[in-house]
């Protein structure tokens, strides 16, 4: 069974053509990679698929649904969350009060039950506040619950976004470069939290520059290159692949 | 962008710049600022002594500041490993702060039985505005909005609340559902279209609603008596007795104060202030969470109007008098004003923004001409020294937390 399916998708904006025509297909409980050049258009797809953007043309199906054009707020609620190629963290709130924000909309209180702080209200609010928290020792950040989010260290602050994004209980999770601008060691434990993702029965895509992340734990590659899908395949498929080659070191002479 | 927010890290602070001047030439570069400002006004001679008092004063200040930090920090540190090493969540300033809490309760309480009629009418006054205030609080402190013609709202409630009573006849308790219920959907109705911009534009749209309100009171002649403004308004009743004695209006202000910090104080610890705050931090990472946020944005707008609202049926029955004289641009700007020197999105600092604008050209009644310009020259200070305003904005699950683990990261 195929999780999202993308048919044609088509992004213009003005005369650029960031996106053309890309196909594909994600199985459920897989990890998925794009891959390409700088400008290839992989951050526009990930924002059309998020609702961010209004694709120019084609469709996104989401479990045999079409959701092309939702909110992005419609799309988390359906299952799909996100992470960010420049982290966007809620700075002035804890590491503990960013995840539970994310749960917003699994949860229901509305103005009267805060003002009133009745039955319902409190258990919603201790059931955030204990659901958050294993989000949070999930990605390690236990010891970090009340510090800002801005005072987090570089690769916490990308571990945060996931906490983010699994808080949302998605059953897609969009990651946008997790490993950019890490260190080996930082790397490796990231890969160990994605394949985590993964084993929590999560279907992932990662857009990711790392060859050794991207050959290493994805089972499937989608490669761009200006806006169009150049290639699909295995890893082994795909280190293979001329086409791919001559994108990333250009044509031979 | 949420640019008044970064102005809080440090690293972004625009004093930075300033820091990097040497720490004798600041306090000298200000006060020459400060004495150029009065210049045109009191001469070359009263302007130089204001010079040479305020930069011995700043830099005395400075030094005392950086004397006093260390200290600080050190009693904060030994204070925070005491409670680690006592498992104990609170130290014994909590029970001080307590006292102080019950001595503040218990004078707020007997201001009528001591006070002079002069100063009881400026605390009701008072009361009105931090009602306001908490209103635009919600709208700029909590979700980020910039909002200059909150007035329009005080404006619409006290007019509602005048038509009402003086046309209509109905009393206060009738009038008042109606006339809130009548703002907050005009809160609705400005924040439907305006919402769909950002920033600066929103700022402009909505003083641009402010004054349009404004300029249609003064001109509907055949409803609101244009500038002549609505006399005659009721004061409101319990139990069948008229409010008319100052004392008793008072104690009525302050019920309504109590409940509006009580209400807002609980919205803002849960999960419509959470989803708020996310939208005045990151509104795109907000809405990639699942956030709506532009029902959010209109929830805010809505709230905040509502207790313009109230506010604005307090203030003309309290006055049994409006015109659109009360409502003007520069009303706006005073309740930004106390929410931004008391610290955006701090419920107690915006109580403590608005008695302190309120109370302080009162005060500053004496020297008449030049007290709003030593106002402004204050809130340029307090903006070069304390861009965060007075208070600091508390995390929002400060409440939730405590009993939890730990220290509080930000005290």
């Amino acid at each position: 069974m195929y999780l999202l399916e993308v048919r044609d998708l088509t992004k213009h904006f003005g005369g650029i053509r960031a996106i053309e025509e890309v196909r594909f297909r994600v199985r459920e409980g897989s990890i998925m990679s794009i891959i390409g050049p700088n400008g290839a258009g992989k951050t526009t797809l990930f924002n059309c698929l998020t609702g961010l953007t209004r694709p120019t043309k084609g469709g996104i199906y989401f479990l045999e649904t079409e959701i092309t054009g939702f909110q992005p707020n419609n799309i988390v609620e359906i299952g799909i969350a996100r992470t960010f190629q420049n982290i966007r963290l809620f700075k002035e709130m804890s590491v503990l009060e960013n995840v539970m924000v994310s749960q917003h909309c699994r949860t229901r209180s509305g103005l009267f039950p805060s003002i009133l702080r009745n039955k319902t209200f409190k258990r919603e609010e201790q059931t955030i506040r204990e659901k958050a928290m294993e989000y949070i020792e999930f990605v390690g950040l236990e010891d970090f619950a009340e510090t800002l989010a801005s005072n987090l260290p570089y690769g916490s602050q990308k571990r945060l976004e996931i906490a983010r994004a699994i808080a949302t209980e998605p059953r897609l999770i969009l990651l946008d470069e997790p490993t950019a601008g890490m260190n080996p060691q930082e790397t490796s434990e990231m890969m160990e939290l994605i394949k985590r993702l993964q084993e929590l029965g999560k279907t992932i895509i990662l857009i990711e520059h790392d060859m050794r992340v991207v050959m290493g734990i994805s089972e499937n590659i989608v490669v761009l290159d200006h806006g169009v899908k150049i290639a699909e395949g295995t890893p082994v498929d795909i280190r293979k692949n001329p086409l791919v080659i001559e994108a990333y070191l250009g044509k031979e002479h | 962008m949420t640019g008044h927010r970064t102005q809080n890290t440090d690293k972004k602070s625009p004093g930075s710049g300033f820091r990097a001047l040497s720490s004798i030439s600041r306090p000298v570069i200000i006060a020459l600022w400060l004495a150029l400002l009065f210049l045109p006004f009191k001469g070359i001679k009263a302007a130089s002594i204001l010079f040479a008092v305020l930069s011995t004063f700043i830099f005395l200040l400075r030094f005392l500041l950086d004397y006093i930090k260390p200290l600080k920090e050190k009693l904060h540190d030994a204070r925070a490993h005491l409670t680690k090493r006592l498992r104990i969540t609170s130290f014994q300033t909590e029970g001080a702060s307590l006292i102080i809490r019950y001595l503040l309760l218990l004078f707020i309480i007997s201001v009528p039985f001591f006070a002079r009629d002069y100063f009881i009418d400026i605390a009701i006054l008072a009361g009105i505005y931090i009602i306001l205030a908490q209103g635009l609080n919600v709208v700029v402190g909590f979700a980020g909005l910039l909002n200059l013609g909150f007035v329009a709202f005080y404006a619409i409630g006290a007019y509602a609340y005048a038509l009402l009573n003086t046309k209509l006849g109905l009393g206060f308790w009738t009038s008042l559902p109606l006339s809130v219920g009548l703002v907050t959907l005009s809160g609705f109705i400005l924040a439907v279209p305006a919402l769909r911009l950002r920033g600066d534009y929103l700022a402009i749209v909505t003083l641009g609603f402010g004054e349009i309100v404004r300029l249609v009171l003064n001109n509907w002649d055949s409803v609101t008596k244009g500038p002549n403004g609505i006399g005659g308004i009721e004061p409101p009743y319990l139990f069948g007795i008229s409010l008319n004695g100052l004392s008793h209006y008072y104690y009525f202000i302050l019920v309504f104060v109590a409940l509006s910090v009580f209400i807002v104080r609980r919205v803002y610890v849960s999960r419509i202030g959470r989803a708020w705050v996310a939208i005045r931090e990151d509104e795109i990472a907000s809405s990639s969470i699942g956030i709506n946020t532009t029902a959010y944005k209109l929830y805010a707008f809505a709230f905040g109007a509502f207790w313009a609202g109230v506010a604005g049926v307090l203030f003309a029955a309290k006055m049994r008098f409006v015109s659109p004289e009360s409502f003007t641009f520069m009303e706006s700007v005073l309740i930004l004003c106390m929410v931004i020197l008391g610290g955006l999105g701090s419920i107690p600092g915006v109580i403590l923004g608005a008695i302190i604008l309120v109370m302080l050209p009162e005060m500053l009644r004496e020297i008449q001409l030049y007290r709003m310009l030593a106002l402004g020259s204050g809130l340029v200070l307090l903006m070069i020294f304390r861009p965060q305003g007075l208070f600091r904005s508390s995390p929002l699950t400060r409440a939730v937390l405590r009993g939890g683990k730990g220290v509080s990261f930000r005290s």
